[in-house]
């Protein structure tokens, strides 16, 4: 198949870019591509104007800025997987961005693009949850920044407007943590049915600090802070976290469908948090 | 007398693993699908589906895409009704099959998602695609029949006309046909009895080329390209549905990317795209996008499977019964009824049974009709008596292995007649199944099961066994016939040895990644004493090969690599006569050793083949009545099918706590008889037990309550990458078949069938402790971690 | 609306310089197939699931990756150069070493996904020139093929790897013939 005919820009500057989505009633932004080009494909969507960021320079690439991580919305995945920094300050996520579809996906598909894409069964979004990242948006009054727990807001849909561009993405430097991404598909290429992001610290044989965050079991990253809290204090031994991790699901709302039911993804979200803290922690 | 150059090829081409000759186009680029034609003129087509199950076409207004930009021609059902006819089957399995018509373009109703309803013909594709959005139909949506076993009691019609939803049934019945002895008796007698329902889910062909087809109308000749594996019954077809006839229709199958027989069909495209360029006059091109593949290219399996085993309680069976009710889809495919009835043959598989019944009804619904898919009825035969043999060795506390061993028939009782009334000309299962149990180190595994099993283990380990045996080389053509199949089962090759002493071959089968070209040639070399490389194969064209029956059912090698020798054999014969003119001796004091003419006791005096034939073709000093060619032809009719045989074991670690399966060790023995290229039947063997392995885990083709395919693309029908499959150790006995010359059996469908029941087996068996004793297909993890729930055990 | 003005596009496909005037909507895979008759790269999907389209791209003088053609816009490859399957091999004809070890090895069947499947081995062993079997099977899982079973796709990977490493033949089946 091929799209419904669209009408095409390619500014050089945000700026630019923010005015034509303003200025159109039905835009889309075209980042990598990797989610949109088949939904357009397959004639799912049909927007009048794509805004491609392919040419606005600057939007890609890692730095560090003080104590924190900055992530051009551009960077793809394989760039996020790969880059020094982001393997130092945030594992987690290269660990996670390297999960993401295939190799040639994770060459076209941006941390950005997955990010304000918001498909709910995406690995990304919730490890940025997990790593309380700060989410850098553009629009016609110039930028602001959202807290990832503020970003997500329904499936497929995000606190930004339809004239804004999320430009980067800022994570707080929290060196000392381990972390893991746990991701469980039926296929290699599939979606995740559940993934989990954790981020642990220790102290002596106690787990001083603890993050967690679960992809697909519900319509936005859900950030697990009972089971956060039930792991602050506890002795990383298995059973232990097992006990700590049995009410992760709790206030989650995952989907029946044909890929999975809503009560094995939530006893596969308590097996597999136990699994990737233990993963974390390394016991 | 001439010096003789030894031919290269005289230490045996037969059994080399030579590199294709097919690779060098396909690893450059520079091939010839279907889809890369492009003719002067050409205009495109795209059609519109119907997006319901059941509905009548209340109206299709086709007027406003006529009117879109670049578009020629658009037209429904009802402007072709009076020329479009019907979709063929070609086996109608009873006399009294109920047999709907099938039009290419729906007309008045569409019974399953993705009936095509309306076409649109442009200048280029985007051009069509954009005006189907513009035809206007009117549905009046009526409610579909879904569920095969509600269907089978006529809970909805799906043809509400026929009133029936019971296409046809068909039984075999061992005391009538005299081949054994009744299973009711059995029953009665039975001092153990195992009965077990087993789903075969839907699967879908997914072959990676999708379909498309080129017609070129030219002046009342017709050029057709399509990617099938049956050209030359495509030909008939369309000359029968056309009235063209059929020296004026021309089919040409390029390279064509797999079949697995999805493309063993008659398609309502490939007619649907002839009668645009009637209309038209000029040539026209539909490829199909993966989601019209998914939705109109024929499925297969979807059977609900009874199947009841009896046996002495030293597990000695005594009779198998079995009923299946088979999924035709909405329509009849070309010989969709037939696919269960293949497995017919099947069920008592390598087992000495003295009593067996069965007894199939083949249901509509309103669903993409079924037909041939790797196997065609034998997988489906294998799966249920491979997983009936696990489960009856559990209920007896036997090993499954020795379960079977106490069964099958002995390498020394060959040939035996079967309680299916099969003769199976031989066969070694014994050595098959030891093999395999070495190289699996299924001692070791077991003691590894225990252990896992002792301490609790969350990883559990299980070990699946599949002996299994398959009829193929289809087929016998006097067998066909008294099944009611349309055609015979022969096959055709002609062999035309050129001037320079080069050789072409023309083949009837129609390869789409077997091979033949490479091993046609090894073939050749080895019977004409020519070099591997002065062969050349041509196929899949009726123009330049006008004679064949194409390529499914394991068929290639086992009749028409047969028909070849057979043709060489013709031509050696001629050359023979020609040699003994030229040495100046009898033809009887000629013998054809190390690849040319010698006279006997005197093998300095030779002639070649290539000297031969310079002869035949100056033609000055030829023997009286010696025509002046060097060629020959051959149709091969078999007598018999051929029967591999093979075991293979399968070991899965199932993580108890998510349901997730991870094979452990695969070991594969395949007796395919004569081996002529072992990297093609390793490849063949590699690429069957995948697909097998695909049906145990991961694939099913579902649809919703309303009739939808959910499954109309690879997000949802979930074909495994390298990631998602195991290395696979593979290896051969070798116990040639005694019914062809060649010894070949065929290797194609082999391991589809063979792997399927292999693998559930080791996850039931790694989940007995669980109280699971069944899952059913594809086992997703879900699923897995359901039936552990359920079982409760342990 | 489908005003959908045409865009210069100018891309360097295997050795050669292509500029034309495309709608934005076109695919990349279709602007190699049907307008610079790269008939080497074929469609298998609508979802970027199955990789047969698969070609290496990147900027003209910089390093090039594996990607999806048809989850690519034709305009988006302006300025890009691109290598697909015809241009794989050496100007005098000579195998790329994964092309050589597929044939050697028997890793394709009907050949269908071969040009996207080899491609993304080259690019898998530009990245890591000796991957374990495991690795192999996780880099070209976005390409999938349905004759192979993929066993002998992964022994030409390795033979491949090898190769190009310049280090002793890779262990091949023997060859009865010559």
């Amino acid at each position: 198949m091929i799209p419904v005919a669209f009408d095409y820009l390619k500014p050089s500057t945000v700026e630019e870019a923010v005015a034509a989505l303003g200025a159109s009633e039905d835009s889309k932004v075209l980042a990598g591509g990797q989610s949109l080009l088949p939904v357009l494909r397959l004639r799912l969507a049909a927007p009048a104007l794509l805004v491609d960021l392919g040419g606005v320079p600057g939007l890609s690439g890692v730095r560090v800025d003080g104590d924190t991580l900055v992530i051009g919305a551009m960077t793809t995945h394989a760039e996020v997987a790969s880059s020094d920094l982001v393997r130092r300050h945030a594992p987690l996520l290269a660990a996670a961005a390297a999960t993401v579809g295939d190799r040639q996906v994770r060459h076209r598909g941006t941390l950005g693009g997955s990010l304000a894409h918001a498909d709910p069964a995406a690995d990304l979004p919730a490890v940025a949850a997990a790593l309380d990242a700060t989410y850098v948006v553009q629009g016609p009054a110039g930028r602001r920044s959202v807290a990832a727990a503020d970003f997500a807001v329904d499936l497929f849909t995000t606190a930004l407007a339809p004239d804004e561009v999320l430009v980067e993405v800022r994570l707080s430097i929290v060196d000392g943590w381990s972390t893991h991404y746990e991701k469980f598909h039926r296929m290699a290429q599939a979606w995740a049915i559940v993934g989990v992001a954790v981020a642990v610290s220790r102290s002596d044989g106690t787990i001083s600090g603890a993050r967690v965050a679960l992809t697909n079991m519900g319509p936005v990253p859900h950030r697990a802070v009972e089971v956060e809290a039930a792991l602050t204090g506890a002795p990383a031994t298995a059973e232990a976290v097992a006990a700590a991790c049995v009410s992760v699901s709790a206030g989650t709302s995952p989907v029946d469908d044909l890929t999975a039911s809503a009560d094995y993804r939530r006893d596969l979200a308590r097996v597999l948090t136990g699994r990737a803290v233990c993963q974390a922690l390394g016991i | 007398m001439t010096a003789v150059v030894e031919p290269a090829a005289a230490a045996g081409e037969v059994g080399a693993a030579r590199r294709r000759k097919e690779d060098a186009r396909l690893i450059t680029g520079r091939t010839r699908w279907t889809d890369n034609i492009a003719l002067p003129g050409m205009l495109h087509l795209a059609i519109l589906r119907s997006p319901h199950a059941s509905a009548r076409i209340v109206s299709v207004d086709v007027r406003p895409a006529r009117r879109q930009p670049g578009v020629i021609d658009a037209f429904s059902g009802a402007d072709i009704a009076e020329i479009q006819g019907s979709l063929p089957c070609a086996w109608p399995v009873t006399e009294d099959i109920v047999h709907p018509v099938r039009p290419p373009l729906a007309d008045g109703f569409v019974r399953h998602h993705g009936e095509a309803v309306a076409v649109v013909v442009a200048r280029d594709r985007d051009s069509a695609v954009d005006a189907l959005e513009a035809i206007e139909v009117e549905y009046e949506p009526l409610t579909p029949v879904l569920d095969l076993a509600a269907a089978s009691r006529d809970e909805g019609l799906v043809h509400p006309d026929k009133g029936t939803n019971r296409s046809y049934t068909w039984i075999f019945d061992s005391a009538q046909a005299g081949t054994g002895t009744d299973v009711a008796d059995a029953a009665a007698a039975a001092e153990v009895t195992l009965h077990r329902q087993y789903i075969q889910q839907r699967l879908i062909p997914a072959f990676m080329e999708p379909r498309s087809v080129v017609v070129d109308p030219g002046m009342g000749e017709y050029t057709i390209w399509s990617a099938t594996q049956i050209p030359h019954i495509l030909r008939v077809f369309y000359a029968l549905l056309t009235g063209v006839p059929e020296h004026k229709i021309r089919v040409i199958a390029p390279d064509v990317g797999g079949g697995f027989g999805g493309k063993l069909q008659v398609t309502p495209e490939e007619m649907i795209a002839f009668f645009a360029a009637q209309r038209v006059r000029r040539p026209v091109k539909y490829t199909e996008t993966r989601g019209d593949s998914m939705l109109s290219a024929h499925h297969g399996r979807d059977q609900i499977q009874d199947i009841t085993l009896t046996a002495t309680r030293d597990g000695t069976l005594t009779g198998i019964d079995v009923k299946l009710v088979a999924n035709m889809g909405a329509y009849l495919g070309l010989v969709g009824p037939g696919v269960p009835i293949l497995g017919a043959f099947m069920f008592n598989s390598i087992y000495k049974v003295p009593a067996y019944r069965f007894e199939c009804v083949g249901v509509f619904t309103n669903t993409t009709i079924t037909d041939a898919y790797r196997g065609a009825g034998r997988p489906e035969a294998t799966y249920a008596i491979e997983r009936a043999m696990d489960d009856l060795a559990d209920q007896l506390g036997m090993d499954p292995v020795e379960l079977r061993r106490r069964n099958w028939i002995k390498a020394e009782e060959f040939p035996f007649t079967t309680v299916a009334g099969l003769v199976y000309d031989s066969g070694d299962y014994d050595a098959a199944t030891d093999k395999a149990l070495d190289l699996f180190d299924y001692a070791g595994l077991r003691a590894e099961q225990q252990r896992r099993r002792d301490s609790g283990d969350p990883v559990q380990l299980g070990i699946g066994v599949s002996t299994y045996t398959e009829m193929c080389g289809l087929a016998p053509s006097r067998i066909l016939g008294a099944l009611r199949y349309a055609a015979g089962g022969w096959e055709s090759a002609s062999v035309r040895v050129l001037p320079t002493g080069k050789v072409e071959v023309v083949t009837g089968t129609s390869p789409h990644g077997q091979g033949h070209v490479t091993a046609w040639s090894q073939i050749v070399a080895d019977e004409l004493g020519v070099a591997f490389e002065d062969v050349e194969v041509l196929h899949g064209d009726t123009r330049t090969s006008h004679k064949g029956l194409d390529t499914y059912g394991s068929r290639s090698l086992a009749v028409g690599g047969v028909a070849l020798v057979e043709a060489c054999r013709k031509v050696r014969d001629k050359a023979r006569v020609v040699a003994a003119h030229m040495l100046e001796c009898s033809p009887d004091d000629i013998e054809f050793t190390g690849g040319a003419f010698r006279v006997r006791g005197t093998p300095s005096s030779a002639k070649t083949l290539a000297d031969t034939a310079f002869a035949v073709f100056a033609a000055h000093d030829l023997p009286d009545g010696v025509e002046a060619t060097l060629d020959a032809d051959a149709t091969f009719d078999p007598q018999t099918f051929s029967f591999p045989h093979g075991t293979h074991l399968c070991a899965t670690l199932v993580d108890t706590a998510t349901g997730h399966v991870t094979i452990h060790r695969y070991v594969a023995v395949d007796d395919v008889g004569k081996v002529v290229n072992p990297l093609i039947v390793e490849g063949q063997v590699h690429g069957g037990v995948a697909q097998g392995i695909a049906q145990a885990l991961h694939e099913q083709a579902v649809y919703d309550e309303s009739g939808t395919l959910l499954t109309g693309s690879f997000v949802e029908y979930t074909i495994p990458s390298a990631a998602d499959l195991p290395h696979f150790v593979t290896d051969r006995t070798e116990t040639p078949a005694t019914s062809n010359p060649l010894g070949v059996k065929g290797v194609g469908e082999a391991g589809a069938i063979a792997s399927t029941p292999a693998v559930v087996n080791a996850i039931v068996d790694a989940l007995r402790p669980y109280g699971v004793d069944d899952i059913t297909m594809p086992c997703t993890p879900e699923r897995v971690w359901r039936a552990i729930k359920r079982g409760g055990a342990s | 609306m489908s005003s959908s003005h045409r865009v210069r596009v100018s891309v360097d496909v295997d050795g050669s310089r292509y500029v034309d005037d495309v709608e934005p909507r076109t695919l990349l895979v279709h602007h190699l197939r049907e307008r610079l008759g790269k008939i080497g790269t074929v469609i298998g999907c609508d979802t970027s699931n199955c990789g047969s389209c698969t070609v290496l791209m990147g900027s003209a003088d910089g390093e090039q990756h594996s990607v999806k053609s048809c989850s690519v816009l034709a305009v988006q490859a302006d300025g890009t150069a691109v290598t697909t399957i015809e241009g794989l091999a050496g100007p005098d004809g000579a195998l790329h070493a994964v092309q050589q070890a597929f044939h050697e090895l028997h890793a394709l069947q009907c050949g269908f996904c071969t040009p996207g499947m080899i491609l993304s081995a080259v690019d898998l062993l530009r990245e890591n020139p000796a991957p374990t079997e495991a690795e192999i099977r996780a880099g070209l899982s976005g390409n999938l093929c349905r004759c192979t079973g993929y066993q002998n796709i992964i022994r030409a990977v390795q033979s491949a790897a090898t190769a190009l490493r310049g280090a002793a033949a890779a262990v091949l089946p023997s060859e009865v013939t010559v």
